[in-house]
């Protein structure tokens, strides 16, 4: 398989948010703005691209009985290292999106990529399947992101394109990101025909 | 009489689910019939109390060693320990119990309810109204967050049942109108906001 197909499988055919729906609580969780679905979005990205690459390296000298929990473990030291990463460059992005971040760790995307592609792939291979899977969930949130804000306060990216007192405040609250990502799958899959 | 806040502000007012999206994946992954989602709810109480007190243990001690950068791992590694440890125990102490909750206790180490409410408490920022964190007050949150957890499960479940037999247009069959009615279901509880406040007037708090 070549690489453009494994990057474009991520985006599209295996999109992790539309396609697998995996990943529901960061997904729902920190799209009350563009900006914050986008942040993390590359944060679940980078994890996942070294999460990857690393269990490939690894795959043979981890006895099969203990796969699962040496995984966690890699996973969670990547993100305890993207945490510390984030509060000395990133203050403010990591504190928007607070719990969210070291919930990466129990992201079933991560594990599910690790199981069902790093473990069976060579490293370039499965650097390829991380950014391609990352960039799918990055687009994913981002797009919903920018739907709830563009409702609910009438911005995108903190650009303004109506007054806020039009905006449906709704969208920016819990309900209306079930409602919109309810609403977005569906055209999603009408529009990609999946 | 601040436990009694705790506990209304977790189930209602602050429900883990429907307003801080934790626990979204056997929210909708488990939904479908009203019996599993109680066998569930009731495998995420026994596990939250249990993770919630060993983890708040394990904070102290790396507070007390300076290693609070090293929680992420530990807590992970911890609740994945002793899931493990209590699927062993039922199955030994009570078969009956363990027949029931069986298939899900797997399921419940990569839950991030159970995570987050552990982190939360750990951190101390689970009440809103700056009542001083110890464990007992911790405990008492984590049981309302299960209970909270378990309500909006069943009442999901209830309503998908029904749905079932409903006519619904082709586009939003499946998993978006179960978003959608997830959607109306979260709006329902936004009735509730603003009771915690109240209550906590009532109280004198």
């Amino acid at each position: 398989m070549n690489y453009l197909k494994i990057l474009l499988n991520g985006i599209i055919k295996e999109n992790p948010t539309f396609v697998l729906l995996l990943g529901m609580c960061p997904t729902l969780g920190t799209t009350s703005s563009a900006i914050n679905g986008m942040s993390m979005g590359l944060a679940t990205m980078a994890v996942l691209i070294f999460s990857n690459l690393i269990i490939s390296l690894i795959k043979s000298l981890v006895p099969d009985m203990v796969r699962i929990p040496c995984y966690i473990v890699v996973i969670a030291s990547l993100v305890t290292l993207l945490q510390m990463i984030m509060q000395a460059y990133t203050p403010e992005v990591y504190a928007s999106l607070g719990l969210f971040i070291p919930l990466i760790v129990v992201n079933c995307i991560i594990l599910g990529r690790a199981e069902a592609f790093a473990a069976k792939r060579g490293p370039v291979e499965s650097i390829f399947d991380g950014i391609g899977i990352g960039l799918g969930f990055t687009i994913a949130l981002t797009l919903l992101g920018a739907i709830r804000e563009l409702l609910g306060t009438g911005r995108i990216f903190g650009l303004e394109l109506y007054s806020e007192n039009y905006g449906m405040l709704l969208f920016v609250l819990a309900p209306g990101a079930f409602i919109a990502l309810g609403y977005l799958i569906a055209v999603v899959k009408k529009v990609a025909k999946i | 009489m601040a436990y009694i806040l705790i506990f209304f502000s977790a189930i209602f007012v602050n429900n883990i689910v429907l307003s801080q999206f934790l626990g979204i994946c056997p929210f909708l992954g488990v939904s479908k019939k009203i019996d599993t989602a109680l066998g569930m709810s009731a495998a995420v109480a026994f596990v939250l109390t249990i993770a919630t007190i060993v983890t708040y243990l394990i904070q102290k001690l790396l507070e007390a060693y300076d290693l609070v950068y090293l929680q992420t791992i530990a807590f992970i590694l911890v609740i994945a320990a002793l899931v493990q440890m209590v699927e062993i125990v039922l199955k030994k102490v009570s078969p009956s119990l363990y027949q029931a909750l069986g298939v899900f206790l797997p399921l419940i180490t990569t839950n991030c309810c159970i995570l987050g409410v552990a982190i939360l408490v750990a951190q101390g920022t689970y009440n809103s109204q700056g009542l001083e964190p110890n464990l007992i007050s911790g405990v008492v949150y984590a049981v309302s967050t299960a209970i909270g957890f378990g309500l909006a499960l069943t009442l999901f479940a209830g309503i998908r049942e029904q749905l079932e037999m409903m006519d619904i247009p082709a586009g939003v069959k499946g998993t978006p109108v179960a978003l959608i009615v997830a959607g109306l279901l979260a709006m329902a509880f936004m009735g509730f906001s603003g009771v915690d406040n109240g209550l906590a007037r009532v109280f004198g708090i």
